[in-house]
């Protein structure tokens, strides 16, 4: 009895060394893993699902296929939700070449650099919602900061949130402060990183001003770059808590966009409609499998190059 | 470990010992000062006159309530929870998450008097399909608030038809005042003036098929509507960029004296008279007759108790809900709120200008409103008050923004 015991545990012991270094990696991963699959991709079904179903979140849901998707299709408020994710996927993309001049105007040696610095930075460290708030009170018609201006230009009175045609331009105006900032920081440090000696070849060469910077600084900066539109796409697309602080997406639904509508649609005080909600999360989220998509090919094409 | 162990039974333990008989839990969305003081000390009467029964009481912020009731009703159910008559109610009340309290308003024993005699203007708007749902214990009129002093000023008496009121408005125009402040950026305030415009146009009966879905929006009547919303909305009465401000922020307009006149509920006056108005120089009149001989109704929005039907304790639920229908409680709540009680033998604070108005005016209304968004079904009020708002910014798309009003009518009814 005791020999064979032995004899198990011996052969167990020894499944265990052999495969140890197969199975090391996915005991660490299972924690992350497990939260993942709970937390993301369930509920990723989880609302493909509810997006059959007419549910008002508190009585029984009813099945109705694909009935949500051809209302979405003939819904005004949801095209014009798309074409401002669209106008935000551009203007924001603008925070990149702002952030990156700021960074070389900033990338200097002079007394004080390190306090002007963190000062550009600042806007990146307050929250998103107190910069939402404090944007609407500069665009207040009457008694904003900026309302002198307006006045220069004739615009007396003029009131960019409450105008259809300027509420989504407002807002992103906003949102760029913080997203600057960001590019800016992720700039400095590859500035940190050019490599002298290929600048001082550069200059040899007869290279100077702006070919120098393109030719030469630019390219040195392309991993910055890589990232600072990443984080900017990302931030364009999950434009929520701008849109939610500002106008709700006023007036009268031009502003909104695709994760904000779903919310209305679904969770806000006059939101019951689940399944519609559910179908607008659903197209969001293929829009940015697209990008996701493209960005993981991209990653996979740069290491196989590395 | 067993540290753990010990704090989690003191927890379980606890979560426990709040469920047992004679607790009575109570959800409410009370958070602004009035009411949270009303219901302090509404709850402390209550538990001195029943002392058998221990009150836990969870306050939850105004605007989070909307989201947790839809929770709370299902996964951790109060005894006890305050919402909003009318179809706002409906959703519970089709999930079977409120408790049917048609027995309370039927059985005159237990209360002073008849319940059903004493709050009969009420007793529609906390009906579903024949059953009562709730407890109504307070409610607001709704008018005109104006600056007393502009309008003495100026030469203008307070209107008391539509003809009257396009003259006052075009003379406060001519004075380059704006004649009527709004702030439509959370929609609703723009349900209270198209509200107003139908029920003086149509009457309460047209409002009530409107709202529960019976006609259709692009029906001659609702044009008659906007008809009359077009000669203030053309001219330029209302307060410019509205869609950018909250209804607080409109107040300061009409602080300043740039704006003269408020259609609001009667919640408006404590701010207004913060920002330094005072009996002098605000007023308030009922909102001016359109069709002549039409009845006149009013807006008066309803706030209520409920049972959650998944309530523990209901026996004493029930015991706060006919506590809470009683004269003289109705009278000491709204005291504290400064609104007005359901209950007729309530009295009202006495020497407030405008709940004395108030009273007075619903005394004697026709029947009563709770809102557009209380009235309509949640749906078709967001996308009614979206409508309104870009009708109130852009009045050429009226044809257009009906039609696509009579597309959600069609699809949530």
């Amino acid at each position: 009895m005791i020999s064979t015991n032995i004899d198990f545990t011996r052969k167990r012991s020894s499944w265990w060394k052999r495969n140890q270094q197969r199975l090391t990696p996915w005991i660490f991963l299972a924690p992350g893993l497990i939260f993942f699959c709970i937390y993301v991709i369930g509920p990723i079904f989880g609302s493909l699902t509810i997006s059959l179903y007419k549910w008002d979140g508190l009585s029984p849901a009813t099945f109705v296929g694909l009935k949500n998707y051809i209302l979405l299709l003939d819904d005004e408020y949801f095209y014009i939700s798309l074409w401002n994710n669209l106008k935000w996927l551009i203007f924001f993309m603008l925070a990149v070449p702002i952030g990156l001049g700021l960074a070389i105007f900033l990338n200097q040696v002079i007394f004080g650099i390190r306090l002007i610095k963190s000062l550009f930075f600042f806007p990146f460290v307050i929250s998103q919602v107190v910069i939402g708030l404090i944007f609407t009170w500069f665009y207040q018609p009457k008694y904003g900061v900026i309302a002198p201006f307006l006045n220069l230009f004739g615009l007396e009175g003029f009131s960019i949130l409450a105008n259809e045609t300027s509420a989504t331009y407002g807002i992103i105006f906003a949102g760029l402060y913080p997203q600057i900032a960001y590019c800016l920081i992720l700039y400095l440090t590859g500035l940190n990183n050019l490599n002298q000696e290929q600048i001082e070849a550069g200059r040899m060469d007869g290279a100077k001003g702006f070919s120098l910077f393109w030719n030469i600084v630019l390219p040195q900066l392309r991993p910055a770059t890589f990232l600072a539109i990443v984080v900017t796409v990302i931030g364009a697309l999950r434009s929520f808590d701008m849109v939610a602080i500002m106008t709700q997406g006023g007036p009268y639904g031009y502003s909104n966009v695709l994760a904000y509508y779903m919310f209305e649609q679904a969770l806000s005080e006059y939101g019951y409609r689940m399944g519609y909600g559910s179908a607008i999360a659903t197209i969001l989220f293929f829009i940015m499998m697209i990008y996701i998509i493209f960005f993981i090919y991209k990653m996979y094409q740069n290491e196989k190059k590395g | 470990m067993k540290k753990i162990i010990t704090t989690l039974l003191l927890i379980f333990g606890f979560t426990f010992s709040t469920s047992y008989a004679g607790t009575l839990v109570i959800n409410t969305d009370t958070s602004d000062p009035a009411p949270k003081a009303a219901f302090e000390m509404i709850i402390k009467k209550f538990e001195e006159e029943n002392p058998d029964v221990t009150v836990e009481w969870n306050l939850f912020d105004h605007e989070g309530y909307k989201q947790s009731i839809r929770n709370f009703l299902n996964t951790d159910p109060p005894d006890v929870a305050n919402w909003y008559a009318g179809n706002r109610m409906l959703p519970f009340v089709r999930a079977g998450l409120f408790e049917d309290v048609s027995d309370i308003w039927a059985d005159s024993g237990w209360v002073d008097g008849n319940l059903s005699e004493n709050m009969e203007h009420a007793k529609k708007s906390m009906t579903i399909g024949g059953k009562q749902w709730g407890i109504p214990y307070t409610y607001y009129q709704w008018g005109v608030y104006y600056r007393k002093d502009i309008f003495e000023n100026l030469g203008i008496d307070v209107p008391t038809n539509w003809s009257q009121f396009l003259a006052a408005c075009a003379t406060l125009k001519a004075n380059n005042v704006t004649p009527i402040t709004i702030g439509s950026k959370y929609l609703w305030t723009t349900a209270g003036v198209f509200d107003y415009l139908n029920l003086r146009t149509n009457g309460y009966e047209f409002h009530m098929d409107l709202t529960l879905g019976k006609v259709s929006y692009t029906d001659p009547k609702v044009q008659a509507v906007f008809d009359k919303w077009d000669d203030l909305v053309k001219p330029g009465y209302f307060l410019e960029n509205h869609a950018a401000l909250s209804w607080q922020e409109a107040l300061t307009p009409m602080i300043n004296g740039e704006a003269a006149m408020y259609v609001m509920g009667n919640f408006a006056v404590a701010p207004l008279k913060e920002g330094g108005l005072t009996d002098d120089t605000l007023g308030f009149f009922q909102f001016p007759e359109i069709t002549a001989g039409i009845p006149k109704a009013e807006e008066a929005p309803t706030d209520t108790v409920h049972i959650p039907s998944k309530a523990k304790n209901k026996t004493d639920a029930k015991r706060f809900l006919i506590f809470m229908s009683r004269a003289d409680v109705q009278e000491e709540i709204n005291k504290t709120l400064g609104q007005l009680p359901i209950n007729k033998n309530s009295g009202v604070k006495e020497g407030d200008p405008f709940l004395a108005a108030g009273l007075n005016m619903l005394n004697n209304a026709y029947a009563m409103a709770q809102f557009y968004d209380r009235d309509a079904p949640a749906e078709m009020a967001s996308e009614g008050m979206k409508g309104f708002q870009e009708y109130m910014s852009n009045p050429d798309r009226r044809q257009k923004i009906l039609e696509r009003l009579e597309k959600v009518r069609q699809r949530v009814y």
